[in-house]
């Protein structure tokens, strides 16, 4: 596990619970880019933020979440927590 | 009654509807070209189920569709969030809308609606969500579960898809539901709305679908496709479910020609609907008045009927009900009687929309298509067609009837060219 | 109206909600401004989110219903024969003089038999264990459960209907949706009396868990009776609710020879989609607006005749701005002058069947000339800045309400009631 939660982990937890758009290429620059032009709704961030608790045991703050509109923003709420207290995997477990 | 008030459903008085689309997804064909070859063929699609292992269960056999990849036809971006009845529905819409000639986008936003039937939702997507949460916790409940496996889900994503701003709705009345939903579309074509889609797609062909069917008691629990679902035949043993269904493009027939329309295969002429009095009531079955007003709404005698598509439960008291409606009111063999979802296993809401899919290519080509199954010498004093039939047909009956007492008759009539 | 139009009245009504079962329990509920949200009972809500719900204290077997009838029927189920009952009684209709072919039945509901479906799944599951679920251990009755269109065949029977019977399934606004529908049938000319309401008991792990994921349902848990808050500035999410509504409709020219009490007329209804997301609202109440406009024109009223709106409300950040929009849209200036309020404040939003019991509300405001308030509302929001009857029941002479409703999938739905004893117009 790295010590940080990368771009590379938001695009794959998001291919995994959200699918992609195929007119979108994720492996590019993408940090500033906004969620909606990633072909990305508010579900799909409920989703991730979802998948990131459950994984990561990092809960994500509702109003911040509501504000996190690119990636960059997105991945700095995740790292001001990381690694969350108990570390990865721990609800997978159980 | 007074005479301010007339009862007469004079839907005729407004604006005719006509299908003018159809898309299906059926066991024996993706497509509607690829279903009528199948259908007039007699082939059949009903085998032992793949989805799952059934061994443990006392019925076996479905009639599931096996060639179809949503990801060929869906963006990635849809998929975790739809059930499968969802996809096939999205996909057959847009073969119906293809087939209709009609680019959403050219038309008026509020002048397009959807009305769709459902059964029992994305029953499947439920299944996955209540096992994470019961197994792994509330916190593992996907956040589509709060409208993916939903009974409004079909039409909500089709109006979405296509920017559709108009009137929508969907129905649930068990099997009877897709003929319903045709209704209602119809309604609101009278009411002035120049097109809806409508029809219906089911699918739930999963362990805990499974289960919730096979507690109506109806389903055979035979190995042997060939004996499993006999409707009509004094050795019925119950149907065999299916999924899939068929979406159809319903349109003010004025609408239709002014753009153009490449083709107009009938319109719904009319439509009638019961409900079964209270088991025990001792009041009869409510299927022949259903009847008697989809020919009284569609202003259409009992002798001008080519072809009756039977609702054909497979069950040996609820096809005798049936069949006396249909001798009733047509007389003994008094009319053409097929039931091809012997081919396909009953789907649900779907079953009826594809019903009226092949009522309407039986019109077109002027061809009856074959029930598969159920012997010659049935018992029953019906004019079952065995082998695909040519026939001109100008007018045909659809029949569907839902668990529960739910009776609901559609009369499709071909439209001059 | 031209001649030979079929109009539709209200003649009988029957309310099954929180804090309040039975139309009058519930009407003065909603005129004393009491809530009904509590901490949810029904099951340990500790792991949830939302831990707060609004649920009806329903004694099955002391409202009349069978040990036979209540094995059989999902809770939402029984809500809807309950208050059919209520409804028919409440009518003076007497069932058996009737032509049953035309007499009819529309039940809408969201979720269907939600929480049977939670509670079976579990058992043949043995709590997710099992993916090959186990039938020996699943009821007789699952099937029902399978199919909501048993909640409609279930009303059909105890009413006696053989005519038109479906359910309407259309999420949030299923409620509205099955009165509008039933009305259609009977202009239409297919039923003379139509049983319609809507029911929806969905007060259970899975949904609570679902509306959790999607962030939808208020976290105030450490203040469950003021957890609802439709268009005051702290609201943070719907409260969920369970319960049903059901009217008796009549065409109006039967129903005035028999000397029916007239409640109100359904005189306009109109749905429409936004077409843009399944859960998502855009801030300009555009196709809202467009509903409102369309049931308006079928009503034959001008956006000045009406004196009340009975608001969808449910007290997320997004519905209350969209919908203060969708009005400000339709109605102009007058919607500034038009009292607005929102009974979820009290009752919570039963989903499919919330519909339902606000027309309900909305034919009791006609009746009493009383508008229920918007509880809860203390803290006025700049984006919601329209007159929401803030906490007290307002007297106020009410002849026209507009009835609104919004859901999961786009729907759009607009109903409007008139006072039915205004005279031909």
């Amino acid at each position: 596990m790295s010590d940080s939660f990368t771009v590379s982990d938001l695009t794959r937890l998001m291919r995994e619970v959200a699918g992609e758009d195929e007119s979108v290429d994720l492996d590019g620059d993408i940090l500033d880019l906004d969620f909606a032009d990633l072909g990305y709704d508010s579900l799909a961030i409920l989703e991730t933020s979802g998948r990131i608790a459950r994984d990561y045991g990092i809960v994500l703050d509702d109003d911040a979440l509501t504000d996190a509109h690119t990636p960059r923003v997105f991945l700095g709420l995740v790292n001001e927590k990381f690694p969350a207290v108990g570390g990865a995997g721990i609800e997978r477990a159980s | 009654m007074t005479a301010v008030t007339t009862a007469r459903p004079v839907a005729s008085a407004g604006s005719r509807a006509v299908i003018t689309g159809l898309g299906v997804a059926a066991p024996t064909g993706l497509g509607h070209p690829a279903y009528w070859r199948a259908t007039l063929a007699g082939r059949r699609a009903i085998g032992r189920i793949t989805r799952f292992d059934p061994a443990g269960y006392p019925a076996r056999l479905a009639g599931e569709i096996g060639d179809f990849v949503a990801g060929d036809h869906l963006s990635s971006r849809l998929l975790p969030q739809t059930d499968r009845m969802t996809q096939l529905a999205l996909v057959s819409t847009d073969w119906a809308l293809a087939d209709a000639g009609v680019q959403p986008g050219d038309l008026p936003e509020y002048d397009m609606g959807v009305i769709t039937a459902s059964s029992s939702g994305g029953f499947e997507f439920g299944q996955n969500e209540l096992r994470a949460l019961w197994s792994k916790g509330s916190r593992h409940v996907s956040a589509y579960q709060s409208f993916a496996w939903f009974y409004a889900v079909n039409s909500g994503q089709i109006s979405i898809r296509h920017g559709m701003r108009g009137p929508s709705g969907v129905v649930v009345s068990d099997q009877a539901g897709g003929l319903e939903a045709v209704a209602a579309a119809r309604r609101q074509i009278v009411k002035g709305i120049p097109l809806i889609v409508s029809g219906a797609v089911d699918a739930s062909i999963c362990p805990w679908g499974w289960v919730a069917q096979m507690a109506s008691e109806r389903l055979s629990v035979r190995d042997d496709p060939d004996r499993a679902y006999l409707p009509f035949d004094l050795d019925a043993n119950g149907h065999v479910p299916g999924e899939g269904g068929a979406i159809l493009i319903v349109e003010d027939a004025e609408h239709a020609a002014r753009r153009g329309a490449t083709r107009v295969y009938g319109e719904v002429a009319g439509y009638g609907s019961t409900f079964d009095p209270r088991p025990g009531s001792g009041r009869p079955p409510g299927l022949r008045k259903a009847i008697e007003l989809a020919l009284e709404d569609a202003e259409v005698a009992a002798e001008e009927v080519d072809v009756v598509f039977a609702d054909a439960a497979g069950v040996v008291e609820l096809d005798r009900v049936e069949a006396e409606a249909i001798t009733s009111v047509f007389g003994s063999r008094g009319v053409a009687v097929t039931a091809p979802k012997t081919a396909t296993g009953r789907l649900y809401s779907g079953g009826a929309p594809l019903d009226l899919a092949a009522a309407l290519l039986s019109i077109r080509d002027g061809i009856i298509p074959p029930t598969v199954g159920p012997a010659a010498a049935n018992g029953y004093d019906l004019d079952l067609v065995a082998v695909a039939r040519p026939a001109r047909v100008r007018v045909a009956l659809v029949v569907a009837r839902g668990y529960g007492g739910f009776n609901s008759v559609m009369v499709l009539r071909s439209v001059p060219t | 109206m031209s001649a030979g139009e079929r109009r539709v009245v209200i003649t009988g009504i029957g309310v099954t909600a929180p804090g309040g079962v039975g139309a009058k329990n519930f009407w003065t509920l909603l005129t004393d401004g009491r809530t009904s949200t509590r901490r949810i009972s029904f099951f340990d809500p500790s792991p949830f989110r939302s831990q707060v719900a609004a649920e009806v204290a329903f004694d099955a077997e002391a409202h009349g219903l069978s040990p036979q009838e209540i094995r059989r029927m999902d809770r939402a189920a029984q809500f809807a024969v309950v208050t059919a009952r209520e409804a028919v009684a409440d009518s003076g209709l007497e069932f058996g003089t009737h032509d049953p072919y035309r007499t009819g039945v529309t039940i809408g509901s969201a979720v269907g038999a939600t929480m049977s479906l939670d509670q079976e799944y579990r058992i043949v599951s043995d709590s997710g264990r099992l993916e090959l679920v186990d039938h020996t251990y699943a009821v007789a009755h699952l099937y029902d459960y399978l199919v909501p269109s048993s909640f409609a065949a279930e009303v059909a029977w105890v009413v006696g209907a053989e005519g038109p019977t479906t359910v309407v399934s259309t999420g949030c606004t299923s409620g509205l949706d099955a009165v509008g529908y039933a009305t259609e049938v009977i202009r239409e000319g297919r039923a003379d009396v139509m049983i319609a309401g809507a029911t929806d008991a969905p007060i259970s792990p899975i949904t609570v868990a679902c509306f959790d994921a999607i962030k939808a349902t208020t976290p105030r848990n450490d203040d469950a009776e003021r957890a609802s808050r439709p268009f005051d500035a702290t609201r943070n999410g719907f409260v969920l609710g369970e319960g049903a509504a059901v009217f008796v409709l009549e065409e109006y020219e039967a129903a005035r020879r028999r000397g029916a009490k007239l409640y109100a007329e359904v005189a306009g209804y109109a749905t429409r989609s936004n077409a843009f997301h399944m859960t998502g609202l855009r801030p300009d109440g555009r196709e809202m607006a467009e509903a409102i406009a369309v049931a308006l024109t079928a009503a034959r009223l001008d956006r000045t005749d009406v004196d009340y709106i009975n608001a969808h409300g449910s007290g997320t950040k997004q519905n209350d701005r969209h919908e203060t929009a969708a009005f400000k849209r339709s109605l102009g200036e007058h919607a500034y002058r038009v009292p607005v309020s929102s009974i979820k404040s009290m009752i919570g939003h039963s989903l499919g069947a919330i519909g339902a019991i606000e027309l309900a509300a909305s034919a009791l405001a006609i009746a009493h000339n009383v508008v229920p308030p918007t509880a809860n509302l203390h803290t006025p929001d700049p984006e919601c800045d329209l007159d929401y009857v803030p906490l007290t029941a307002r007297d106020w002479r009410t002849d026209t309400v507009l009835s609104v409703g919004s859901g999961f999938g786009g729907f759009q739905s607009a109903a409007v009631l008139t006072r039915a004893d205004r005279g031909d117009r």
